[in-house]
Order: C-alpha cells, then sequence, then structure tokens
C-alpha cells in the first residue's frame, strides 16, 4: 500500500480522490488540468463511480451543487478561466453550505492569459472569487505528494464544515511528474451526519431543502453571521503552514506552491554566501497563516520577502498579517515566467545588503 | 355539521405541502403546481423524487413541494439535476423551469441535459414573460409582443425571434418524450396532468429525456385580467406554440 509510484501531479489528484471515496467527478476539458479528467473518466466507471464530461464549467460546477447536495463526496477540476466560470455556482454551493473539492491548475491571466504556470488566482481563490459574503478554505501543496495528501483533508475539511474547499496548483504542479505515496487514509476526525441531504425523503418526517435565498433580511443577515461563525471555526483550526530556517533571518521569503519549492534552492544558494535567509510557506492560503508572522516578526532582520508568479496579490496578506511591524518587500514573475533561483536571490541580496 | 356520509370529491394532494403559495391571481403556476402533487401521489413517488427549484416566479417552488428540493442558480436546474439523478439513480428528479429559465440563460443546460438523454423530467412553464423581475421580453415573448424591455412590440429586426423550445429539443436524439399543453381550460388541465405524469412514469422506467411545456399565463405582467389572459393564450400563443406531442420514443419502440 505503501509503495512509491511515480506519477503526473493531475493524475495523481485523481487517484487520490478515489481513494478519499469520491463517488462523482464532473469536469471540463482545459490546459493544463485536464489530465485529472482523463484519469478519472477512465477510472471512475471501472468502479461503480460517475465521470461525466459536462457541457460548460458552468454546468459542472451545478452537477457539483446537486450531487454534494445529496451528501455525496464530489469533486471537480479546471484551470482559472473555467474557475471564473465556476464563480457563480461556487457561490451557490458556499450560501447552500455543500461540502465538495474543486481543483484549480493555475494557469496565467488576465482572459484566456496563457497554459504556463502561474499563481495569479490567488485574490480569485482566498477573497471569495464571487458574489456574496463567503470564504472557502484553500490549499497550496508543493509537491506531488502534498497534492495527494491535501485532496483527502479537503473532503474531511469539506464535509467538517459543510464548504467548498480548493486545492490551488500551478501548470508546473500538475504536469510535472513525481514520486508519490498513498498511504493509509485514516482521519482523526469524526465527521457529522449529514442529515441536511436532500437525497429523498425515504420515510424522513419533514422534506430537506438545499438553497441559498433567504428573502427576509433579518434570515439573510443570520445566515451570514452563521457562516461568518464557520469561518472563524476554520480560521482558528484549520491553518497551515511550514517555517523553515526562521529562528535568525536576515531575511524570510514567503511563498507558496512552486514558488515556496523554488525559494528553499534560495535559501541554500544565500547560505553558501553567509546570508542566512528563512521561509513561510502558507500551506493553506486561506484561512491565511498570520500567526506565522507573529512568531517570526522578531528574527527577521530586514523583514519579508513575498515571492509570488503573479504581478503581487498574496503579498497584501504579508502586508495585512505584519501590520508596519517590519518592511514587506516584493518580487514576482509573471504570464508563465517561473523565477529561477538566482534572481530571487539577487533581489534578497539587493534587501539585505542594501538595508546593512 | 354532520358530513361524514358524503364522498369526499375534492382534497389537498400529499405531493404539496400545506403552505400558502405566493402566486398573483390568475396565475396558473399553483395549476401546474398541484398537477405535479397529485401525480408524485398517485406513482407513490414523494419519499424518491427530488425536485429543483428555479430562479423566477417558482422560485419558492422548494417551500411547496412535499419532496427533498433543491434551488438552483438561475437556469442551471438541467445540470444541478443531472448531478442528482448521477448520484442517485435510484430517485425520480425533476426541474421545474420557467421561458427565461429554461430557453434564455439556461438554454445551454437544457439542450445537454436532453442531448445525454439524462432520466430526468423538466416541467417548463411558458407564460411569454419575466414575471419575477416585472414583465420584461423572454425568449418566448411573440412578435410584437409588448412587455417593459420592448415597449413598442418585439421587433424581430433587433431582438430577434422566439424560441420554440419543445421542438428544439425534440430533434435531439437523446430526447424521449416531449409535449406541448396548456392549462387554459379543463380539458387542457387534465391533458397537462397526462402529460406530466406520463413524463414521470418514463423517469421511473429509466427513460430520458423527458419534457412537458405547459403554455401558462400571467394577467399581472401582461396586463390583462384572466378571462382576457386565457383569450390570448388560445389566440396568440398557441398559433405560435402547437400543442401536442413533439416526440415520444416509446410509440417508436413499441412498433
Amino acid at each position: 500500500m505503501s509503495e512509491k509510484v511515480l506519477m503526473k501531479g493531475n493524475e495523481a489528484i485523481g487517484e487520490a480522490a478515489i481513494r478519499a471515496n469520491c463517488k462523482c467527478f464532473f469536469g471540463y476539458p482545459i490546459t493544463p488540468q485536464t489530465e485529472v479528467a482523463a484519469y478519472m473518466a477512465k477510472k471512475m466507471p471501472t468502479i461503480g463511480r460517475v465521470f461525466l464530461q459536462a457541457e460548460s464549467e458552468i454546468a459542472a460546477i451545478n452537477m457539483i451543487y446537486g450531487a454534494a447536495g445529496t451528501g455525496v463526496r464530489c469533486m471537480t477540476s479546471s484551470s482559472s478561466p473555467g474557475i471564473s466560470l465556476k464563480a457563480e455556482g461556487i457561490s451557490y454551493i458556499a450560501g447552500a453550505e455543500l461540502p465538495c473539492v474543486i481543483i484549480n491548475i493555475v494557469r496565467g491571466g488576465p482572459g484566456l492569459g496563457g497554459i504556463q504556470p502561474a499563481q495569479s488566482d490567488y485574490f480569485q481563490a482566498t477573497k471569495g472569487g464571487a458574489h456574496g459574503d463567503f470564504h472557502m478554505p484553500v490549499y497550496a501543496p508543493s509537491s506531488v505528494q502534498e497534492m495527494v495528501d491535501y485532496i483527502q483533508e479537503a473532503f474531511d475539511v469539506a464535509d467538517a464544515y459543510r464548504t467548498p474547499v480548493m486545492i490551488m496548483g500551478d501548470g508546473m504542479l500538475g504536469q510535472m511528474m513525481e514520486p508519490v505515496e498513498f498511504k493509509e487514509l485514516k482521519s482523526e476526525r469524526v465527521l457529522p451526519e449529514k442529515t441536511w441531504a436532500a437525497n429523498g425523503r425515504m420515510g424522513r418526517e419533514h422534506h430537506n431543502v438545499i438553497n441559498s435565498l433567504f428573502l427576509k433580511t433579518e434570515a439573510l443577515e443570520e445566515h451570514n453571521n452563521h457562516l461568518g461563525r464557520k469561518y472563524d471555526a476554520i480560521k482558528k483550526n484549520e491553518v497551515k503552514y511550514e517555517l523553515m530556517n526562521t529562528e535568525d533571518a536576515e531575511l524570510i521569503l514567503v511563498a507558496y506552491g512552486t514558488t515556496a519549492r523554488i525559494c528553499k534552492n534560495v535559501i541554500k544558494l544565500a547560505k553558501e554566501k553567509g546570508v542566512n535567509l528563512g521561509l513561510i510557506r502558507p500551506i493553506t492560503l486561506w484561512p491565511y497563516p498570520q500567526e506565522a508572522f507573529d512568531l517570526t516578526i522578531g528574527n527577521t532582520k530586514h523583514g519579508y520577502l513575498a515571492v509570488e508568479m503573479s504581478m503581487g496579490q498574496m503579498v497584501e496578506d504579508v502586508r495585512l498579517s505584519v501590520e508596519g511591524r517590519k518592511p514587506v518587500h516584493f518580487y514576482g514573475r509573471s504570464g508563465g515566467m517561473i523565477p529561477t533561483p538566482d534572481e530571487i536571490l539577487v533581489k534578497a541580496m539587493e534587501i539585505v545588503g542594501g538595508n546593512k | 355539521m354532520e358530513v361524514k356520509d358524503r364522498p369526499i370529491l375534492f382534497k389537498p394532494t400529499k405531493g404539496m405541502l400545506d403552505v400558502p403559495t405566493h402566486y398573483c391571481p390568475g396565475c396558473t403556476h399553483g395549476v401546474i403546481h398541484r398537477l405535479i402533487g397529485e401525480v408524485m401521489e398517485e406513482l407513490d413517488i414523494i419519499d424518491k423524487t427530488i425536485g429543483v427549484a428555479p430562479v423566477g416566479c417558482s422560485v419558492l417552488a422548494y417551500d411547496y413541494f412535499a419532496c427533498d428540493m433543491f434551488e438552483a442558480a438561475h437556469g442551471r436546474a438541467p445540470a444541478v439535476a443531472t448531478g442528482i439523478k448521477r448520484a442517485n439513480p435510484d430517485k425520480i428528479v425533476f426541474t421545474y423551469q420557467g421561458d427565461g429559465d429554461l430557453a434564455a440563460i439556461g438554454t445551454a443546460e437544457g439542450v445537454h441535459a436532453a442531448a445525454r438523454g439524462e432520466q430526468i423530467v423538466t416541467i417548463f412553464v411558458n407564460n411569454c414573460i419575466y414575471g419575477m423581475t416585472g414583465g420584461q421580453m423572454a425568449p418566448t415573448t411573440l412578435p410584437g409582443q409588448k412587455t417593459e424591455t420592448s415597449p413598442y412590440g418585439r421587433d424581430v429586426a433587433t431582438a430577434g425571434y422566439p424560441i420554440r423550445f419543445s421542438e428544439m429539443l425534440a430533434q435531439l436524439d437523446g430526447s424521449y418524450y416531449i409535449e406541448r399543453v396548456s392549462v387554459d381550460k379543463v380539458a387542457g388541465v387534465a391533458k397537462t396532468k397526462k402529460a406530466i405524469k406520463k413524463a414521470f412514469q418514463n423517469a421511473i422506467d429509466g427513460k430520458g429525456f423527458n419534457m412537458v411545456e405547459v403554455l401558462s399565463i400571467c394577467p399581472t405582467n401582461w396586463g390583462l385580467n384572466t378571462e382576457e389572459s386565457l383569450n390570448w393564450l388560445r389566440e396568440s400563443m398557441i398559433p405560435y406554440y402547437p400543442l401536442g406531442v413533439k416526440k415520444d420514443l416509446s410509440k417508436e419502440e413499441a412498433k
């Protein structure tokens, strides 16, 4: 069971979802995530589960709304422009409090953008991304192994809190091959029974309704307060991050996903030059790991450097977390360009040297 | 008063909950709701049916039907129903949609649910107008018909032509049974019930896609009284939207 297999990121997502008891997959082809759908198309029918290629991302997310509303574990996957199309459905799913997992293998934007890796959907994923007062937990794995591990986590968190959960990778994580281990799944969470599911009354005394409409202002406010309390609980319990070398750093890099991997190399390169760099790697992008900054704020001489494959999106949360206590710098590449360790190092040395 | 010896001729259907509806006076949504409720009761499927309400006048239908219900985003009911049915093939799934919902914003979802032969029932209520938002032009608004957004009458040169959605879906290999009916008179109501029952029976038998288009009236937004509305349905709507079976594969299977 625990032997390592070499798998493409996108296919590993599919396999991990199957092992997490995902009963239905609804998707639509879009580069660079299409292998998720192809993997599910091949595997799901052979084990009596549902794969369906929808007519659009809009239809796919609404099929998720239907299946999830009957209490079935289900997943959809897409890439940036497709996630924009799903936005309406995600808002309804959040409003109706339905558990499901949404994969975004991010590519460059805006518009049709490009098909190379990017992190430019950070705002969309973490700040709601559709109408209304809602959030969803967003996981940012930085390896194929982590993609696998966080799929299970995502399904559990979705069920535990009745919320959509997003796994945000990028074209590089989706397309690359790495050895992965599918560990024995044992969840420590006690997941609530889905007594709310509208899956046919079958003797139940009342009818169940899946709905996000509250015409009375008081009722909608109460619903939003209820969602707010749920989000508070998620913020309290589900924050995940990794700290590396942050005890005594000249500068702490902040990066997630693919860029975090690159930043780990930057730390090694800097060490060779006698400069100590640290790293905060948010694993949950929402809720954002603010405590990682509170813990390290006294340990960094020159503050923080956010490194992203975007024009500067997560850096805003870094600033909100640092609250002006230390300088916050930014280095980003966009359009599908992946920053090299050397260019990040140059930027870091500039900050470290410039302030000396 | 002693009534025990008198036969009960009319009583509420178990397919609907005992709650007041919000529909305007003269509106025929209530009639169509009741027919669905009666059909669910007669086929004994209330316990295993899951309905999907639309956006529009019948948005609150989820509060009226006794079966489990979903409220879908505007136009997305056929996709939601697909997700429900695929995840629960042993259940009976129906959507209840208006003309704007199904024939405009939800065109893709309706066409593709039919093309896939989803084993669901769609009740399509066509009243040639957007009711909930206050009487705007619908995809089924007739040429020349005045609405809030076609104040000079629908000009086909700029606003295009109405869509005959039943005829359109009947063209698709995936559709199984499609009939257009009308609730403008008692005989029409009886025919409508028969069509709805057939559509649900098909779904029970694993056949699909099934759609019953019901020509309906909207006195409030048409600016007519109920009687005038019923006449307008007969004189203006039926000629453009001819009643009858558009497709019935069970007849072909029987041959």
